[in-house]
């Protein structure tokens, strides 16, 4: 009696074992699955309407679809019409990545090497444009500058508003790779040497901050090329930017010109976006100065 | 443009770091030529001192440094023309071997023909040639640590300033490389300061030691001085291994656990109940008549030789050193004698 | 220790161009904006405008649209970012590219995209209506802002989990393993709150964003009741400065808000981007 008991307890109690050894495994399994499926949908929501516009963008008729057959005509169309905000977004990007490269190297370098308050203060300042909504600043800009009727309706208004909001990004950048390679050791080698403080800066400091420069600069160029908030608020009807084309055309033209435009946008982008994928550049303003060291070789990544 | 060595002096130099005084006001005279080692476990204020010779720091108010008759305290780094090797080389990646060495030529707006020549001297002297236009991250450690050197004498300074340079090597490298820095040094002829925690380095590297502690100088002297006749407990602590007797003076001996010692002319009572010996300075003797008696607690085998540990032959343990091939088992029941000489008391 | 090499005057002449800039064009004009919105007697125009009700349902709105998205992200982010950042797989490198392509992407082209998914010839649209008889069409509405949002947030926040979960330490999840704790007692236990500070610090960035974005909210429609919205339309359509500035200032204050104590939680700086 007591045996067929035992026997029976042990065995439910083994069957219980592997119901757990089981679950445990497929559970695991069916969470990764879950996790899979997360990913891969994401990846759907993200790129399939990009996919869906160059298609747009290049169909004869969309509602007909790519049947109806692949044609040039909207991107002719698009840049008979629109080729001057193209250029003129280029002329304002170059003109505020000059400006942002003057000020913003020196100052991301002195940032780094100083670790006083008034040092933090000042990177908390120059945080602010882009901690703020962009409407703020261009609010901001026309309230005390919208009557100067030149500077307001030259392209020199909306280049100021972008160099205001892209120079945290430069000096971050600069900040981030003087801070982490051991640059004052360097620069008290130099100085033992008989280098100046501006010979120091321009044989030793800036060439090795370099890699924080070009992050800086592929940052300042892409945001600036697609910044609509601040600019859509500033511009006139002479100055026109290419994303304040692009609502433009979203809001009034066939969905084949609006596509037409947004690949154009992307051809303008996707080789800046590339570089910083590669030099692992951090576009998303989230890493403060010197958070983490920056790699030295040039390794694909999307940190 | 060669310049003769030149005499350095401190004096009351100290310096103060965010209310924390981390170098007691010091007086330091170096002679012309002359290698002098300052030597101590980290925060002792060695690095300090460099320093502010080098003048990457300005000591407190009151204090002066002076290179032969100038009076350099207010003049900056860059025109003490000193020659510096910082610890971790300071070697500027964006220039190749070739340009880290002749950066300081360059600066001082040097003629062409005459820095390439130089550059090619000191490469050659460096046996460096081969590396010559490679990139400096290219470099293994002790390449590095030539090519730093070579930056620092190419514009053949008045004080060379070496920052524990060995420190950053693995333990084989740096034996090769110590004896190489002495042979250099000692040809050069150039006032050096080497800045160090390793006792090897110093002993064999410096014609004068300073043991430093704590921001304050413990002892200056030659190696052996600082080996053989220790000021303080520290400086004797801190070079090579030192055994210590905790006991009492009697009628002549020194009375301890053991056994006692005694004493021979040349050795003072002191006030402290303790007597110092080196681990070299005593050997095994038949424990019947050794001065102590005590047993072997640990044996350490280190290769050329074999370290006892012993206990009982005075309050503290003693480490005993013996020939490599002697093999002793823990337990048995040995005598100590010291050598007479080897005895150190101290105030 | 004081540095030699880099002395006071050296730092000030740095620093004075891009202080002068950011004075001059950006601190000088927000005192402006702030005096404007003030209109003479600040404490009565601020009270006057926390008071109306459309505004307080503007604000409102984007703020409950900033938080579900800051949730909808980071859960998203952190059930897809743990699983990129610990498995190697083939075309792992192009996935990620793929994942942050759309980061640069400015407001109005994602309003786009969401147009292209959701509008009335939308992909979306088109599926439901061969699946349910049914067409969806939702770009133009609360929905179709919040998944615009969602566009612009995820990339943005799966690079900051991926970064935060490769800094997780194994051997703490395997320890809880070996002692029996199932696959939710480790993520609750031990992988989030090893990830809270980045999550924070992302999500605050995320809120911050959402509640600041404007070119998605206007290429979608120009009804759509969020604050940014009303400020233009303030501003554009009645020529109202002092109740766009004030409604910007009340925006900018509490986008700060939500920083400052995300930061002071997680002791980092953030910054939002739009």
């Amino acid at each position: 009696m007591s045996t067929m008991l035992e026997t029976r307890t042990e065995a439910s109690a083994m069957r219980r074992a592997m119901l757990r050894v089981k679950d445990g495994f497929s559970l695991r399994h069916l969470l990764a699955a879950g996790q899979w499926a997360v990913t891969l949908l994401i990846c759907a929501f993200l790129i399939v309407p990009v996919v869906m516009s160059i298609l747009a963008g290049l169909t004869v008729n969309y509602f007909r679809g790519v049947s109806s057959g692949l044609t040039l005509q909207w991107l002719e169309q698009v840049w008979t019409q629109y080729h001057d905000s193209v250029f003129l977004s280029l002329e304002i990007a170059a003109a505020t990545l000059i400006i942002t490269l003057i000020i913003g190297v020196p100052a991301g370098y002195v940032l780094a090497r100083s670790k006083t308050r008034a040092s933090r203060i000042v990177e908390e300042l120059l945080v602010l444009p882009i901690a703020l909504p962009g409407l703020a600043s261009a609010l901001a800009l026309l309230v005390l500058y919208g009557g100067i009727t030149a500077f307001r309706t030259s392209a020199a208004f909306i280049v100021v508003g972008h160099v205001v909001f892209t120079l945290p990004f430069m000096v971050r950048a600069v900040a981030a790779v003087a801070a982490s390679t051991d640059l004052r050791t360097l620069e008290e080698g130099a100085a033992s040497l008989g280098a100046t403080f501006w010979q120091r800066f321009t044989t030793i400091v800036v060439p090795n901050v370099r890699p924080g420069i070009v992050a800086g600069a592929l940052a300042v160029l892409t945001l600036s090329i697609g910044e609509f908030n601040l600019t859509w608020m500033l511009h006139t009807p002479d100055t026109k930017t290419l994303p304040v084309g692009l609502a433009d055309t979203y809001a009034s033209l066939r969905i084949e010109v609006g596509s037409a435009y947004t690949i154009v946008f992307f051809i303008m982008t996707m080789p800046l976006l590339v570089a910083m994928q590669w030099l692992g550049v951090d576009a998303t303003g989230q890493r403060g100065l010197g958070n983490k060291p920056r790699r030295q070789r040039k390794t694909p990544s999307a940190s | 443009m060669k310049l003769a060595p030149v005499p350095i002096t401190l004096t009351h130099c100290a310096k103060t770091f965010r209310g924390t005084r981390v170098l007691e006001p010091l007086d330091l005279a170096i002679g012309a030529g002359e290698t002098l080692v300052l030597l101590g476990p980290s925060g002792c204020g060695k690095t300090t001192t460099l320093r502010i010779v080098a003048g990457l720091e300005t000591p407190d108010v009151g204090g002066q440094v002076r290179f032969g008759d100038d009076d350099v305290t207010r003049l900056p780094i860059e025109r003490r023309q000193v020659g510096m090797v910082f610890q971790s080389y300071a070697l500027f990646p964006n220039l190749t071997v070739r340009g880290n060495i002749g950066y300081g030529l360059k600066i001082n707006k040097t003629e062409v023909a005459v820095a390439r020549q130089r550059v090619d001297e000191l490469l050659a002297m460096m046996r460096l040639d081969a590396h010559a236009d490679k990139p400096v991250d290219q470099l293994s450690g002790g390449q590095r640590q030539r090519v730093a050197l070579a930056r620092a004498l190419a514009l053949q300074p008045r004080v060379l300033l070496l920052d524990e340079p060995l420190t950053a090597l693995d333990a084989r490298l740096r034996d090769t490389l110590r004896s190489e820095m002495n042979t250099l040094l000692r040809g050069l002829g150039v006032t050096t300061i080497y800045v160090t925690h390793d006792q090897a380095e110093a002993m064999e590297l410096g014609d004068r030691i300073v043991v430093m502690s704590a921001g304050r100088i413990e002892q200056i002297g030659t190696p052996r001085d600082i080996y053989f006749r220790p000021a303080n407990r520290t400086v004797a602590q801190f070079v090579g291994t030192i055994n210590r007797l905790a006991g009492q003076w009697r009628d002549g001996a020194f009375e301890t656990t053991g056994g006692s010692i005694v004493l021979d002319r040349g050795i003072r009572a002191t006030q402290a109940p303790e007597l110092f010996f080196r681990p070299e300075d005593a050997h095994l003797a038949d424990p019947a008549s050794a001065q102590l008696r005590g047993t072997i607690e640990a044996v350490s085998f280190l290769g050329e030789r074999t370290r006892l540990t012993i206990g009982g032959a005075a309050p503290d343990a003693l480490f005993i050193d013996v020939a490599g091939r002697v093999e002793l088992a823990r337990g048995t029941a040995v005598g100590i004698s010291i050598a007479p000489e080897g005895l150190i008391a101290l105030a | 220790m004081h540095d030699i090499t880099f002395p006071l005057r050296w730092r000030i002449a740095l620093i004075a161009p891009a202080l002068a800039v950011f004075a001059a064009f950006w601190l000088l004009p927000m005192g402006m904006l702030v005096q404007v919105s003030a209109d003479g007697h600040a404490f009565d125009t601020y009270r006057a405008l926390l008071a109306n009700g459309r505004y307080m349902r503007s604000l409102g709105a984007t703020v409950v649209l900033s938080a579900a998205v800051t949730l909808a992200t980071l859960a998203l982010s952190v059930i897809s970012g743990l699983l990129l950042a610990r498995r190697e797989f083939f075309g792992k490198r192009t996935l990620l590219a793929l994942l942050t392509f759309p980061l640069a992407f400015p407001g109005v082209v994602v309003g786009f995209m969401v147009i292209m998914l959701a509008g009335r010839q939308g992909l979306i649209g088109a599926l439901s209506l061969r699946l349910t008889g049914d067409k969806w069409v939702f770009a133009y509405s609360m929905t179709g802002l919040f998944f615009g949002y969602l566009y612009f947030s995820i990339p943005r926040v799966i690079v900051t989990v991926m970064a935060s979960a490769t800094k997780l330490d194994r051997s703490l999840e395997e320890a809880a393993r070996s002692l029996g704790a199932s696959p939710w007692q480790i993520m609750r236990d031990i992988v989030l709150p090893a990830l809270s500070p980045g999550l924070i610090a992302a999500g605050a960035v995320c809120f911050a964003t959402a509640m600041g974005a404007f070119g998605t909210a206007f290429t979608l429609a120009t009804d759509i009741d969020v604050l940014p919205m009303t400020i233009y339309t303030e501003f554009t359509l009645n020529a109202n400065m002092v109740t766009a500035a004030g409604l910007t200032i009340v925006l900018g204050v509490v986008t700060w808000l939500v920083l400052a104590v995300a930061r002071n939680v997680t002791g980092s700086a953030v910054a939002a981007t739009a």
